[in-house]
């Protein structure tokens, strides 16, 4: 029973990262924060491959999470972690709910640039916003979490502690909502939209309800990040941010809602460590793996562990 | 009324100068139906090859009108090499595959060419700013533009009529329109569609790069060119209709004009404007303004 596994690895998971939190030197745990943030909003383009589209404008909505919570911060004057992910959430229902409606009518390579052109027009914005910094952004920080003030030196564990509750959150969300009616029609929509309206599904409906899901997991990332490092800029929004999710969901494939999370981690990890060692070779690598998971693993790293029992 | 002029005149200068850069991308795609996203790198390496050339040939003492010439060398080079290189090295091994998917494969093509060039370029920022200064300017009014400008927009103008004659009046041209039209028949009737294939990546990727030489001595080449221009491609050739050459064309002109008109009256929108055009062509017509019909092939 692979389904129960899953929920079983994700509870180890959130029991395992919650306790060692406190214990983790600074930099681990830096690095698994941004992993799980950038695993859930892969998760969300996760869902939105399954459905057949590759959006090439992800970091609209992470950068406007990032935003939402920055401007609370700097702005209002909120420092609540809870508070501020929830702005990152209704921002990006928002605006996807909205954009949805016209996107939900786009495949291929039509939906990947309208997407890529609303992006553009968030970072062409913000470039020029000079109440928002401008192209260096602002600075963020956090003050309590859920009404609770935060101790002195606890303020990093938690942070780290609801990325893990909101990758946790996500994760199993997604794992149950791929399982539902709604969410098996993904594969379908993918394979033959003609049958799944035929069987008297609405495909914009799953396709607008999916992409505002992605959105929501996108800006959810797109908080925590901005949380995680304090300081939030353009850049989120620019098409090569997009890009590197899109990287991630190729590199982990759709297989399972964890991988998300392992391709997210290992990015990070060879990323770090290539900044480190190796900074004009970095993307080389990234694009020869692209190409080498395309041709020989196209069904992502995740293949991989499935590929023996699936006959 | 002075403002008007130096918008349209703005608005022109930009327009060839996005042609030049587009119209490779939307050559390549109506062939091929791959969308390049390395067409940007592609025009990194022309200009930095540009700067190679270019310095060399002044370096060397030659008479400076030459590194004109130079430029264009830069252009071919590149496209000589590097087209078939990404082409008969990768790209065959893929076709058939679904476009979205051609679209990560060239995406992968990028972010290697991105640090390939800055193995080879270097990472500080380079110039060749002498062909540009060489020209003087030309005073229209009480406006002075650098004379360089009207050498990019004679250049678009003679590349767009070039190719248009080429597809409509030459063999070579309708063996091309034959392929676009219908790949498998072309392929029946004898006609080599795989060298097709390479002839067309290898012509789209010097015209990637001969925009990138002709930009290289009025920019700073460094690394992050790429990114930024292949963005600004794409809004024009999905404008215009992926694959339209006439298309292309209408897409650097309105793009060029919107941003024309930006710069001189609403600066904050500047960069918005381009994409908000794009976004709001790709709604009203999702295929964009000249797309051709497609014939649903069972």
């Amino acid at each position: 029973m692979p389904r129960d596994r899953t929920t079983r690895i994700l509870l180890g998971a959130l029991l395992v990262l919650l306790g060692a939190g406190p214990f983790l030197p600074k930099w681990a745990m830096f690095m698994l924060n941004v992993s799980l943030s950038w695993g859930t909003v892969v998760l969300g383009m996760m869902l939105l491959m399954r459905t057949g589209l590759v959006s090439f404008g992800q970091g609209l909505y992470y950068c406007l999470g990032a935003y939402a919570a920055g401007v609370s911060y700097a702005k209002l004057g909120i420092g609540d972690i809870a508070v501020m992910l929830l702005a990152s959430t209704a921002v990006t229902v928002a605006v996807s709910a909205v954009l949805g409606l016209l996107l939900a009518k786009y495949r291929d390579i039509f939906f990947a640039m309208l997407s890529l052109a609303f992006s553009m027009i968030l970072f062409g914005l913000l470039v020029k916003t000079s109440e928002l910094g401008s192209t260096d952004g602002f600075g963020l920080s956090v003050a309590s979490v859920a009404g609770v003030p935060l101790a002195e030196g606890w303020d990093r564990y938690a942070v780290f502690a609801s990325a893990v509750v909101v990758a946790f959150g996500a994760a199993l969300g997604m794992q149950r909502y791929l399982d539902s009616h709604t969410g098996r029609l993904a594969g379908a929509i993918r394979d033959n939209e003609l049958r799944v309206e035929y069987m008297g599904a609405s495909v914009r409906r799953v396709i607008h309800l999916n992409y505002v899901i992605s959105a929501v997991l996108a800006g959810l990332g797109g908080g925590l990040v901005g949380i995680t490092i304090g300081h939030v800029d353009p850049e989120m929004a620019f098409w090569t941010t997009s890009g590197e999710f899109v990287f991630i969901a190729i590199l982990s494939g759709t297989g399972n809602v964890l991988a998300p999370f392992l391709g997210a981690t290992i990015f990070e990890t060879v990323r770090s460590f290539a900044y480190e060692y190796s900074p004009n070779t970095w993307q080389l690598v990234l694009g020869i793996t692209m190409l080498l998971v395309i041709v020989f693993l196209p069904g992502g790293l995740w293949s991989v562990f499935t590929r023996r029992r699936t006959p | 009324m002075n403002q008007i002029a130096a918008i349209l005149i703005d608005g022109i200068i930009y327009s060839s100068w996005l042609f030049v850069i587009a119209v490779g991308l939307t050559l390549i795609y109506g062939v091929m139906k791959i969308l390049n996203v390395a067409h940007g790198s592609l025009y990194a390496l022309g200009a930095y090859a540009a700067t190679a050339f270019g310095g060399y040939w002044i370096a060397q003492g030659h008479p400076p009108l030459g590194s004109y010439g130079m430029l264009v060398v830069a252009a071919v080079a590149v496209g000589l090499t590097a087209g078939p290189l990404i082409e008969r090295g990768l790209l065959r091994l893929v076709y058939g595959k679904e476009e979205v998917v051609l679209v990560l494969v060239t995406y992968a093509v990028f972010l290697i060419l991105e640090d390939l060039t800055k193995l080879a370029f270097g990472v500080d920022p380079l110039s060749i700013p002498q062909p540009y200064g060489l020209l003087g300017s030309i005073e229209v009014g009480d406006l002075i533009y650098p004379t360089y400008s009207l050498v990019v927009v004679l250049l678009s103008v003679v590349v767009g009529i070039g190719l248009a004659m080429t597809l409509n009046r030459t063999r070579h041209g309708k063996i091309l329109q034959a392929v676009i039209h219908d790949r498998e028949m072309a392929a029946a009737t004898g006609i080599n569609v795989s060298r097709v294939y390479l002839v067309t990546f290898t012509i789209g990727t010097a015209l990637a790069a001969l925009g990138g030489a002709l930009t290289a001595p009025t920019i700073s080449v460094q690394p992050g060119i790429a990114a930024e221009v292949i963005v600004l491609a794409f809004a024009v050739v999905v404008i215009g209709g992926l694959g339209s050459l006439g298309g292309a064309a209408l897409g650097a002109v309105i793009v060029g004009m919107v941003r024309a008109w930006a710069v001189h009256k609403w600066p904050e929108v500047e960069l918005f404007s381009v994409y908000a055009v794009m976004a709001a062509v790709l709604v009203m017509r999702p295929k964009g303004l000249f797309a051709v019909p497609e014939a649903r092939k069972i």
